[in-house]
């Protein structure tokens, strides 16, 4: 959990930051001068960070740095023999190995999903305010208006799916890889494709489920 | 004692072992020997369940450990433990954790317990004050040890040594054959061990199996391997100038 959570909150709060501050300055780029409030521009950055973006690139880039490392361990024990080891001396190697792993993503990246969706937000705020694209008070009305708490379930329920799907899909490389050292990086990399693929395809249909 | 019945493997279309019949006895050591290639590896990890066979059966005393389900399986297993080739000690541990680590999974020791047997163990391999290092901080011998220590920290009934010298120098490699040894016959373990090491065969071959080309090729003891004329046995063994010549002395006398 340690490793999933605090080592990665750095990279997070990071990406959170510029990717609250673009949104702001790229939605204020393609509403100005037309009929539409200001103020939008606050409610449509938290409502796209919550529903989309937060969870989304969050996992993206957790399946990048949490994935591969994720892979790479379990995949270096297999190549060292420490997992046979494990079976020969009656361990249940993937519920000892692989479920905590799993687990630990499934109760941390929701939690890196919210840091996320906060700071994207005040990224926003902190970015555009000082630069008079839009005043305080219009961000923050903007961040009040029609919120549909609903929009904060889908935005839990897409970090939970994808935290498991970064986890299994990065743990199940690693575990089944044969080889040496290159099969190793090659299983580390399959772990980070494979985990994006499932994560946007999962994307996809948890919004088609959920926005029905 | 353990018992190889019949025993063949394929991979594909690749035949590695072909109708093997071997027993393992208890309180001895038990040698399976032959050229790399041979299969002893696959023969090793199939009568340890890491491998399922393509044919035939292995017996754990009366067990047919082969149509065990998973769970009864690791009930066998935890009176098993293996010396890996690598020692697959687990690095991010420290000597006395990786020693420990079989105690932590299966037992409800107090830490004082498991502490006073971990000593014992590193004591009975001769080792001393590496508690607290890790096992890179170790030489090979010294890591081999740390491996036969936690191989017995469970009193295991049964033994497996993967090339127990590979790596080692000749008065380490027989360092490490006489500690094997000497647990096997004190604690009347089944010992299996895989080895082309020919120091291992004269000096603890209680039972010799030689695999070549995927079938037993001999059996026998220490003793019978300088008296057998089997081809095989006598290209692989004295294989050497040096070694045929001793042979050839031997002989004369």
């Amino acid at each position: 959990m340690n490793d999933i959570g605090i080592g990665s909150l750095i990279i997070v709060i990071l990406i959170s930051t510029f990717m609250g501050a673009v949104m702001a300055v790229q939605i204020s780029y393609q509403l100005g001068g037309q009929l539409i409030p200001r103020y939008y521009v606050g409610y449509l950055i938290r409502d796209i960070t919550v529903i989309e973006l937060a969870p989304t690139i969050t996992c993206l880039v957790l399946a990048g740095k949490v994935g591969s490392n994720m892979a790479a361990e379990i995949g270096g024990m297999r190549q060292k023999e420490h997992i046979d080891a494990m079976e020969i001396m009656g361990v249940n190697t993937p519920a000892y190995l692989v479920m905590p792993k799993i687990f630990a993503a499934i109760c941390v990246v929701p939690m890196l999903v919210a840091v996320a969706a906060l700071v994207s937000i005040a990224g926003a705020f902190v970015s555009s305010v000082p630069t008079g694209l839009f005043t305080a008070a219009e961000y923050v009305e903007g961040i009040r208006a029609f919120f549909e708490p609903y929009n904060v379930f889908m935005m839990f329920v897409k970090a939970v799916v994808f935290g498991f799907i970064l986890s299994a899909i990065s743990c199940y490389q690693g575990y089944f890889v044969t080889g040496g050292s290159i099969e190793l990086g090659k299983a580390s990399t399959a772990a980070v494709v494979m985990s994006n693929i499932g994560i946007l395809i999962a994307d996809y249909f948890i919004a088609v489920l959920l926005t029905q | 004692m353990i018992r190889a019945e019949n025993i063949s493997k394929s991979f594909g279309d690749q035949v590695v072992l072909e109708d093997i019949n071997l027993t393992f006895e208890a309180g001895k050591t038990n040698l399976i020997i032959g050229r790399s290639g041979a299969g002893k590896t696959v023969l090793l990890k199939i009568l340890v369940g890491l491998y399922p066979p393509s044919s035939g059966i292995v017996w754990y005393s009366d067990v047919n450990f082969t149509a065990l389900d998973k769970k009864k399986v690791r009930d066998i297993r935890m009176q098993v433990g293996m010396l890996f080739q690598g020692t697959a000690l687990f690095d991010s541990m420290t000597i006395e954790e990786n020693v420990r680590f079989p105690m932590d999974m299966f037992t409800n020791k107090t830490a004082k317990e498991k502490l006073d047997r971990v000593n014992y163990c590193l004591e009975r391999v001769s080792l001393k004050d590496v508690l607290k290092k890790y096992p890179s901080q170790l030489s090979g011998g010294m890591q081999k040890r740390v491996g036969i220590a936690r191989a017995i920290v469970l009193e295991p009934k049964y033994l497996f040594c993967d090339e127990p010298n590979s790596g080692l120098d000749p008065k380490t490699s027989l360092v490490i054959d006489e500690l094997i040894h000497d647990i096997t016959v004190e604690k009347n373990i089944t010992t299996i061990i895989n080895t082309h090491d020919m120091n291992s065969v004269m000096e603890i071959g209680d039972n010799i199996a030689l695999i070549h080309e995927g079938k037993l090729a001999w059996e026998g003891n220490k003793e019978e391997v300088l008296t057998s004329k089997n081809e095989i046995l006598q290209s692989f063994v004295f294989a050497s100038p040096f070694l045929q010549k001793v042979r050839d002395l031997h002989a004369d006398e």
